[in-house]
Parts: structure tokens; C-alpha cells; sequence
């Protein structure tokens, strides 16, 4: 099957001893946090701004920008748009928004269950069963009352 | 020995011995920046040109053959024509909605970028609940494709974004469920305890069926939340023109483009990462021989081509599929993915429980 050796995997004090860059772990310099840390995320929200409006500023360099009243107009394949745009949508986005946030919510217990699911042995498929069980009948509530039929 | 990871740990001492720490984190912080950027630049650029090159492949077209060797540059020269272009906003716009969304979209496929490890000890931020902040944060990109919708003043745009905020929502939730098989067999969030935990295999050949089913259902749900095709309704051409998209023009559509290749890339590197193994070489029992071949491939080379690989396959379906109805598309996630994708989730607990996996 499948089966490699296993030595070549560092082991963990060895990946602590061996690492220091900003890209490696580096627990020793700067905090309790491995790779590059929180701080990525600052660096990654401030490239995607500087990325994408740097990319608008430069198209807006090449471009004499000119308005009128056609052009303004929203494009409706060519024919003047009649009443309002913001019309009343079909009321099943809603009810599958509703069932949505219910299972979402759901999801969302499910992943700290997860993490010790193998640890905690048959409690943990047991409590999940049940749970996964009155989710069940709340989804099959829904189907039966038609919630899930798009209308 | 040439790895991403040494070079970092190289760049990182001969920074430290030349400047003051706070500089170095300044440099080192700009550099990642700089890199980031380049990547998405270059994933836009490669990604474009890949599937037009696959759809002519397969559709027995050729293609793209005309800028560059092979047509190899045709992705940068439209980049240049949507540049020269004009992004103008409507006149019925919400003026400041209708320019932020990009933005967010961009921001949105940036940060998702964060916890994936593109090589072995590479990796930007190796948070321990990298798997559940990828799933949260990859919620938020249907807000601005909300906000880009309901901001344009358009009917198409409005109907595109309405679609593609039940659409993204239902299948996030077989494609949670899928993700969290994977979970239950690792026990541990962290992308790489989960890459480790697969040293001795991959978790598609460890867990026999039901991972397969988790990895399939895994595939099509990705396939839905990125709004690739056979799932495009957000965008279908023949029905709405261009989706939420419509009164995008100029770089401010390239934006929106560039967003959900990247996106497309980012969930087909978490795909390869829990279920293909990220960077972990392909290893057979107790071929000792094919396995040192294998470990002496850099881990850079498997985890992109195990992406590209997934790339391919969703690219595949896009020119294979024709497109889903909205109502087939709700019944597909609701009446089949979701139930049997809980299902599944109890049959891999109880396989994580009894041992059967290797």
C-alpha cells in the first residue's frame, strides 16, 4: 500500500531547531506564532489594496475620461430599461437562506467536534448521531413542507 | 540545496546580521508583499492562458496561437487591452458600493492566500485553525459579489449576484462536510499537521471509499463556490449577459477576473492539501527505490502540479458539462451532495474510530 518510511519527516524539536527564517517557524524570535504570524495578514490585506488600486490608477493614467447620458445608462442588451432594477426577487433565495444558516450554524459545531472526534473514541459518534439525527428530521420538515422546491 | 524554505531561512540571516531586527521584519514584510503580488500576477496570467488552451485542446480549436511563441503571451496582452480600457462607473450606480466590491473580492482571494503551503517549511502563516479560516474567510467573497450585483443598477447584474449568493452558500455546506472527513481522520485544524498526518499516504488512498466520496463531493462543491461552469449561473452568458459582472469594465473587471482565478486556485491547493497530500512526494509501500526518486522531486514541484492537476480536472468539467438549471442546481446540493455528504461524514468517523484506515 501506500507506506513511506518515516524518517523523513522532521521531527518536531528538530523543525524548531533547523528553522528561523520569517518563512519557517521561528517560535524562538518573534512570539509564539510559527511562519510569518499575524502579520501576514496585514501584508496580505495592504498588497491586495496596492495591487488592484494601483492596477485602476494606471489604467486610469492611459484614459481621457468622457461622460454622457447614453453611456451612462445600464446595459440591457441594447433596449431602454423599463421600471425599477431593484424588482422583487423569487422568495425561494429566501427560504434557501433560511435552511442555509441553519446548517451553517451547524457546521460550524461540527468542527471543534472534529478535531477530537477520533480522540474521544465512540462518545463522539454517538453525540453525533443524535445531533445529525435532529438535524435530520429539521431538514426532512423542510422538504416536506416544500421549502426546497424551487417555485 | 535549492528549496524555498532555505532561502527564506538564507534571506533571513543575512538580513538579520545587516540590519536592526524592526528592519528586517519592514524588509522581509515588503518582500512577502512583493512575492504575494507576483504570484497573483502570475497566476492570472497562467491560469487564463491555460484555459483557453485546454478549451481549444478540447474542443479540437487551436487555440490562442498568434501573440508570442505559441500564443503564450495572449494572457499579457489582454491584460494590456484592459488596461487601455475605460472603467466607468454607471450613472445609476451606488457610486461607492459599486467601486469597494472589487476591492473586496481581491482582498477576499489575497488573504485565503495565508495559510497554504506551497513547499515544504514554505508557508505564510501556519495558523492552527488554518482549514476553518479558510472556510470562513472564503464566505466573505459572496458579499462582494452581492455588493457588485445589487450596486450596479441592472437587472442581469442583480439576478447574477442573487444566484450566486444561494449558489456559493449551499454548496459551502457539502463542501464543509467534505473537508471536515478530512479533519475528523487528522484531528488537528493546522494545514501542516494535516500535510504530515499524510506521510504515509495520501488521505484519498488511506481512506479508502469514503474518502473518495468526501474528495468527489469536495471537487463538485468547489467547482459551484468558485462559480465555474457547469455551475455559472451567477454569470450564464446566454441568460444574463455577464452576471453580477455586466457593468464592470476596464480593470475594474479584470479585478473581478482575477479573483476568481485565484480563487479557483486557492481551493484547488486546499483540495490538494487535504486529500492529495500537499507537498508530500507519492510514496508506494515498501518500494524503496521509486521512493527515493520520488523524495528527490522538490516538494515546490508536487504541490503545484497537484493543484494544477485539480485546475485541469475543474477546467475539464467547464468544457464537458453543459449548465445546471438553478432549480437542478438547489435539488443537486440539497437533495443529493448535502445528505449523502453526512452520511459519509459518519462513515468516515467510524472508520477513524475502528482503525480501518492504513
Amino acid at each position: 500500500m501506500f507506506i513511506s518510511g518515516k524518517n523523513d519527516i522532521p521531527q518536531f524539536e528538530q523543525v524548531l531547531a533547523s528553522c528561523s527564517s520569517i518563512f519557517t517557524c521561528n517560535e524562538y524570535i518573534r512570539g509564539n506564532q510559527n511562519y510569518m504570524g499575524a502579520s501576514s495578514l496585514i501584508v496580505l490585506i495592504i498588497s491586495a489594496i496596492a495591487f488592484s488600486g494601483g492596477a485602476i490608477l494606471i489604467s486610469r493614467l492611459f484614459l481621457k475620461p468622457t461622460t454622457n447620458k447614453q453611456k451612462g445608462e445600464p446595459y440591457e442588451c441594447g433596449i431602454p430599461t423599463t421600471g425599477k432594477t431593484w424588482v422583487q426577487l423569487n422568495v425561494g433565495y429566501y427560504l434557501f437562506a433560511l435552511i442555509f444558516l441553519i446548517f451553517d450554524v451547524e457546521l460550524v459545531f461540527l468542527y471543534p467536534w472534529a478535531v477530537v472526534a477520533k480522540s474521544m473514541g465512540w462518545q463522539a459518534l454517538v453525540e453525533i448521531v443524535i445531533f445529525f439525527f435532529i438535524l435530520f428530521a429539521g431538514f426532512l420538515y423542510a422538504h416536506k413542507k416544500g421549502a426546497l422546491k424551487w417555485i | 540545496m535549492w528549496s524555498f524554505s532555505n532561502i527564506a531561512n538564507q534571506l533571513h540571516y543575512w538580513l538579520n546580521d545587516h540590519f536592526s531586527p524592526t528592519l528586517t521584519l519592514i524588509i522581509e514584510m515588503v518582500l512577502a508583499g512583493v512575492a504575494v503580488i507576483g504570484l497573483f500576477a502570475g497566476l492570472g496570467l497562467v491560469l487564463v492562458i491555460m484555459e483557453r488552451k485546454v478549451s481549444a485542446w478540447i474542443q479540437l480549436r487551436l487555440g490562442p496561437n498568434r501573440v508570442g511563441p505559441k500564443g503564450m503571451l495572449q494572457s499579457l496582452a489582454d491584460t494590456f487591452k484592459l488596461l487601455l480600457k475605460e472603467g466607468m462607473t454607471p450613472s445609476g450606480a451606488d457610486k461607492i458600493m459599486f467601486n469597494v466590491a472589487p476591492f473586496i473580492a481581491m482582498i477576499v482571494a489575497m488573504l485565503l492566500l495565508a495559510p497554504i503551503a506551497f513547499a515544504k517549511d514554505f508557508q505564510l502563516w501556519d495558523l492552527n485553525i488554518g482549514v476553518l479560516y479558510v472556510s470562513a474567510i472564503s464566505s466573505v467573497s459572496v458579499i462582494s459579489i452581492l455588493m457588485a450585483g445589487w450596486s450596479s443598477n441592472n437587472k442581469y447584474s442583480l439576478m447574477g449576484a442573487m444566484r450566486s449568493g444561494a449558489q456559493i452558500v449551499s454548496y459551502e455546506l457539502s463542501a464543509g462536510l467534505s473537508v471536515l472527513a478530512v479533519i475528523v481522520m487528522t484531528g488537528s485544524l493546522q494545514v501542516s499537521d494535516i500535510i504530515h498526518s499524510q506521510a504515509d499516504g495520501w488521505w484519498i488512498f488511506k481512506g479508502h471509499i469514503p474518502m473518495f466520496i468526501a474528495f468527489v463531493t469536495f471537487i463538485i462543491a468547489v467547482t459551484a463556490e468558485t462559480n465555474r461552469a457547469p455551475f455559472d449561473l451567477a454569470e450564464a452568458e446566454s441568460e444574463l449577459t455577464a452576471g453580477f459582472h455586466t457593468e464592470y469594465s476596464g480593470m475594474k473587471f479584470a479585478l473581478f477576473f482575477l479573483a476568481e482565478y485565484v480563487n479557483v486556485f486557492i481551493v484547488c491547493a486546499l483540495g490538494a492539501t487535504l486529500f492529495l497530500g500537499g507537498w508530500m512526494p507519492f510514496h508506494i509501500g515498501n518500494w524503496e527505490g521509486f521512493n527515493h526518486v520520488m523524495d528527490y522531486i522538490p516538494s515546490s514541484v508536487w504541490f503545484f502540479g497537484k493543484t494544477f492537476f485539480l485546475i485541469w480536472l475543474i477546467m475539464w468539467f467547464r468544457w464537458t458539462f453543459p449548465r445546471l438549471r438553478i432549480d437542478q442546481l438547489l435539488n443537486l446540493e440539497w437533495k443529493y451532495l448535502l445528505p449523502i455528504s453526512m452520511v459519509n461524514l459518519l462513515l468516515v468517523t467510524l472508520m477513524a474510530i475502528l482503525k480501518w484506515h492504513f
